[in-house]
């Protein structure tokens, strides 16, 4: 079946086999094809001369342009670490109350902290430190710890049980579960914290009830008025604003766990300069002390 | 147009006279092997997912030796050496749609699910998770739509290129069968959590093992066949389909060596570890990429192309020049999915390189397919399957220049993690593995099962449209949300601070991702048309509106 001939259309030879039909000319290739070809193979030896490419023995071609990456990286980095360096060193240098007093200084502290705040807190304190269940917002005055400069300060270095030893702890016991009050004085005193902040729908007759559990069980930590106690990390019940939410079925979990959130420490990972900047924007963020 | 039977009738092979066919007698065996093996490793299993996948092993085994059986008893496994084996062909074009929509499908819920995260997120079903459903995905759309798409094309091109029916008698179907045993067993894997970890090779270490016996079968009887042909010189698609299978292999074998931390247990540690694992993984994919998704599917264009246009291939010199190259530089150009990593620069350097050269090599098959059609274009406009055709040569010669510009790592340093890897990705798997995917389906039902015409070709139309506009959607969108990512991941403010954060960069996808799901569901609608006018035509219907044509009769 070996047979040449011509194709009518294009005037090219077949290459005289044939398959179920299919037969193949035999146009030459294309000419700018192979010179493209050719040219890509020809810029790939230049770049072998140029840049790191084969290996050797025990090592490899360098190039003639000795180009590194891992050289480059290193430079860019000190680069850009010298040209924050002035600013670092004068913020580093002045008193963190006095940062927000100066323009230029407040700016950078601004800028740097709400670059480091979004990739490494963000994640749980919300893009703007606006906060999650279980995760304090950060834009508002309330405070649980303390929320001072050097407060602030202390809390994102150690963190709040995180395991660090300089962390800040405290423990609310897990009331229900752990069976330290029945369920009738936790639901009483569900109430009772509900009526602290003026909530509505709080149960009288139960709240004044759960008065007296909250005397007995409570006061030692949020205080007798409900106020709370930022040395001990207890938030304070008489405001509208709830790390685990307001509803009653929040505030009888609460009761029942006890929970106790963990907030990382940073001390490690973020250097003191960061810190500082770090500090002075979530102080800025709501309202530091 | 084209006969199952063959013009010239045959000898008898040399498989033994039947009743002593060495085919069953091997088939039979591995089914018993792996029936004692499922049933003892259901048994004594460590852990939940070894034990789901034995068992499936266990009732495939036992349902293929009730199959060898119950068609021995009937007589039907004789091999008639002067008809083409065309059976399992026809179940692997159903196989091919019925997976594609699965695969299309799960792409369409992980595209919602990056833009709405809690898009079908139930805390009791963890497996719908988007980490889980990924896999489930790729192997999908990779493995069981292209891969039986790959072997049903290569069965039904190797057999009417070489004039001889399927060798291997029994293993045919058994590749067949076994392929998608592969398939079941390791999307079960993925539900359950049981993977290997790593990209395109998910599957657990026991499903590796099965499949590498089905892909030695089907080396086999793809050689076998090429070894018995009736033509003096073997057709340009057979190297490719043979290029694929026999890299595959390899690439299969290498990539997975790993050993297991007990016989009875799914997990399997790999025998690479640091950077050496990373590139062995990125060899592997890249030349998953290079020998699956386009030497297939370049066999699939060599045949389909020129036996719709009716027109001889363009250019023999340029389809020896262009396979050679492309076989022998994909092998190198690995690296440039590990640019500025802990992989040396050198190693770097050397990928990117062959990833230009590639360029050519890589065009040389779309010149081929497209200058094909010289002296046919006037029927682009009749045939909405030629125009299928026409259109993933497009893509594939829009992808493999893309992707030689992302190989530059000044080009990669931007691209490199971003949607625009992505976009590349499905442009090349949409548009040229879908596209080249569908029209040889359309081309294959009606012969396969002696129709004279498709159903409709206002549903081909139809569907060309619903996939190109969707093609266009996934990808735009994803060039503009790539290169939003990578410049907004790189841009420092005034200070020498990081102006975005990376959750600002996830946000701001938001439009994008929701542009991309629509694309994607589109593209998905366009295979459930196909997936109907394929029935239809399988059962011998012509749409009312679409009589038969005089063109068509002859
Ligand atoms: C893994 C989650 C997590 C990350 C990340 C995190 N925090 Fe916190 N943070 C918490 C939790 C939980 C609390 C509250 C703990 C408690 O008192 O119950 C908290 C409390 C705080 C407080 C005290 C709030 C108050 O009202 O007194 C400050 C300030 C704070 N975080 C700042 C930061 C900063 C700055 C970062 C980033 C460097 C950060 N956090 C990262 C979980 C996190
Ligand atoms: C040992 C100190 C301690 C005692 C005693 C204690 N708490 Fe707490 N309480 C805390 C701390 C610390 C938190 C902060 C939340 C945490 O666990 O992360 C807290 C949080 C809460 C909250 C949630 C506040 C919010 O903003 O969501 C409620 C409600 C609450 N306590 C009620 C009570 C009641 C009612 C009792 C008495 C039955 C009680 N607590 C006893 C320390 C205490
Ligand atoms: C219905 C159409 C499809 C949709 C909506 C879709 C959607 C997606 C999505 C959302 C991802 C994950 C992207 C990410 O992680 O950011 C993905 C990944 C992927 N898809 Fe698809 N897909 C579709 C069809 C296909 C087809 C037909 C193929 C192949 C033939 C394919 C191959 C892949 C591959 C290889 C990846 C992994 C890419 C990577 O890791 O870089 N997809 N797809
Ligand atoms: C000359 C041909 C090609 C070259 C040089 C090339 C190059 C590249 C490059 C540079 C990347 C990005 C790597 C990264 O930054 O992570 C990439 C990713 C990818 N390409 Fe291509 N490409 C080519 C053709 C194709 C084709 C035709 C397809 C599909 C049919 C394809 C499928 C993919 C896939 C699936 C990935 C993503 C891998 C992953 O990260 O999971 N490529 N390619």
């Amino acid at each position: 079946m070996s047979k040449r001939e011509i194709d009518d259309h294009s005037g090219v030879e077949t290459t005289g086999h044939e398959w179920d039909g299919i037969k193949e000319l035999n146009h030459p290739l294309p000419k700018w094809w192979l010179y493209i070809l050719y040219g890509s193979i020809i810029w790939s030896f230049g770049y072998w001369v140029a840049y790191p490419a084969w290996p050797t023995l025990n090592s490899y071609t360098h190039g003639i342009l000795k180009n590194s990456d891992r050289a480059r990286v290193t430079t860019e980095v000190a680069a850009l670490k010298s040209a924050r360096a002035p600013m670092f060193a004068k913020m580093q240098a002045t008193p963190i109350e006095q940062v927000k007093s100066n323009e230029e200084l407040f700016q950078f502290a601004q800028e740097a902290g709400k670059s480091t705040f979004n990739d490494n807190c963000a994640t749980c304190h919300g893009a703007g430190g606006q906060g999650n269940k279980g995760f304090p917002s950060l834009v508002d005055d309330v405070w649980i710890w303390d929320g001072t400069y050097e407060g602030i300060r202390q809390t994102i270095n150690f963190g709040i049980r995180s395991g660090h030893d300089q962390a800040r702890i405290s423990a609310m016991p897990a009331f229900g579960r752990d069976g330290m009050l029945d369920a009738g004085q936790a639901g009483d005193v569900t109430e009772y914290v509900m009526s602290l902040s003026k909530m509505a729908d709080a149960n009288a007759g139960k709240a004044a009830r759960g008065a007296a559990v909250y005397a007995a069980n409570c006061v030692v930590c949020h205080g007798a008025t409900g106020a709370g106690d930022a040395a001990q990390g207890a938030p304070n019940l008489t405001d509208a604003e709830w790390l685990y939410g307001g509803s009653r079925a929040d505030i009888a979990a609460q009761i029942h766990n006890g929970r106790g959130g963990v907030m990382p420490a940073w001390s490690a990972k973020l250097d003191a300069e960061t810190v500082t900047a770090l500090t002075v924007y979530v102080h800025s963020l709501g309202g530091g002390k | 147009m084209s006969d199952a039977t063959l013009a010239v009738p045959l000898r008898l092979n040399g498989l033994g006279k039947p009743g002593q066919r060495i085919d069953v007698l091997i088939v039979s065996v591995i089914c018993v092997l792996g029936l004692l093996w499922g049933i003892s490793a259901t048994a004594l299993a460590h852990d939940l997912g070894m034990r789901v996948i034995a068992a499936i092993f266990t009732i495939a085994f036992a349902g293929g030796l009730f199959a060898i059986s119950f068609a021995g008893s009937k007589g039907n496994l004789a091999i008639d050496e002067a008809v083409y084996l065309d059976g399992v062909i026809k179940a692997g074009v159903i196989a091919a749609s019925f997976w594609g929509i699965v695969g299309m499908l799960v792409g369409v819920i992980i595209a919602s699910q990056l833009a709405f995260p809690d898009f079908l997120y139930f805390k009791e079903f963890g497996f719908l998770n988007f980490g889980r459903l990924r896999p489930i995905h790729t192997s999908g759309v990779i493995f069981a739509f292209g891969g039986n798409v790959l072997i049903a094309t290569s069965f039904y091109v190797v057999q009417r290129t070489s004039r001889a029916r399927l060798f291997g008698g029994l293993l045919g179907s058994f590749v067949f069968w076994g392929y998608n045993l592969v398939i079941v067993t390791a999307a079960t894997g993925y539900i359950l959590g049981v993977t290997s970890g790593q990209e395109y090779a998910e599957p657990n270490w026991v499903v590796d093992i099965w499949l590498t016996i089905v892909w030695v079968a089907y080396l086999v009887v793809f050689l076998g066949t090429l070894w018995k042909r009736k033509e003096p010189h073997i057709y340009v698609a057979n190297w490719f389909y043979l290029a694929f299978i026999v890299t595959i292999a390899i690439l299969h074998l290498v990539n997975n060596l790993a050993v297991p931390t007990s016989p009875w247990s799914s997990k399997a540690y790999s025998l690479f570890s640091g950077v050496q694992n990373a590139m062995t993984q990125w060899w592997y994919g890249h030349n998953a990429v290079g020998f699956f998704l386009t030497a297939g599917f370049l066999g699939i264009m060599y045949y389909f192309v020129p036996k719709r246009a009716e027109r001889p291939v363009y250019s023999y010199q340029l389809s020896i020049i262009h396979f050679w190259a492309l076989i022998f530089t994909y092998m190198w150009a690995g690296p440039h999915h590990l640019h500025y990593t802990a992989l040396p620069q050198w190693v770097q350097t050397l990928g990117m390189t062959f990833s230009i050269i590639l360029w050519m090599p890589s065009w040389g098959g779309m010149i081929n397919g497209l200058m094909t059609l010289s002296g046919a274009w006037d029927k682009l406009r009749t045939d909405p399957v030629l125009r299928m055709l026409v259109a993933s040569i497009a893509f594939y010669g829009m992808s493999t220049f893309e992707g030689p510009a992302m190989s530059i790592r000044a080009v990669n340093s931007l691209s490199h993690y971003t949607d625009w890897t992505i976009g590349h990705v499905h442009s090349g798997a949409l548009g040229w593995v879908g596209m080249v995917s569908f029209g040889a389906l359309y081309c294959l039902t009606p012969w396969l099962w002696k129709r004279k015409r498709l159903y409709s070709e206002k549903l081909v139309e139809a569907h060309f449209w619903l996939s190109t506009i969707g093609i266009l959607f996934y990808i735009t969108s994803m060039w503009v949300s790539g290169i939003m990512q990578g410049l907004m991941w790189r841009a420092y403010n005034e200070f020498g601070f990081l102006q975005y954060s990376f959750v600002e960069s996830v946000k701001a996808m938001k439009p994008y991702y929701i542009i991309r799901a629509t694309g994607g569901l589109m593209f998905m609608a366009g295979a459930c048309v196909m997936a109907y006018n394929l029935w239809r035509t399988a059962k011998g219907d012509v749409a009312a509106s679409e009589p038969i044509t005089e063109a068509q009769e002859a």
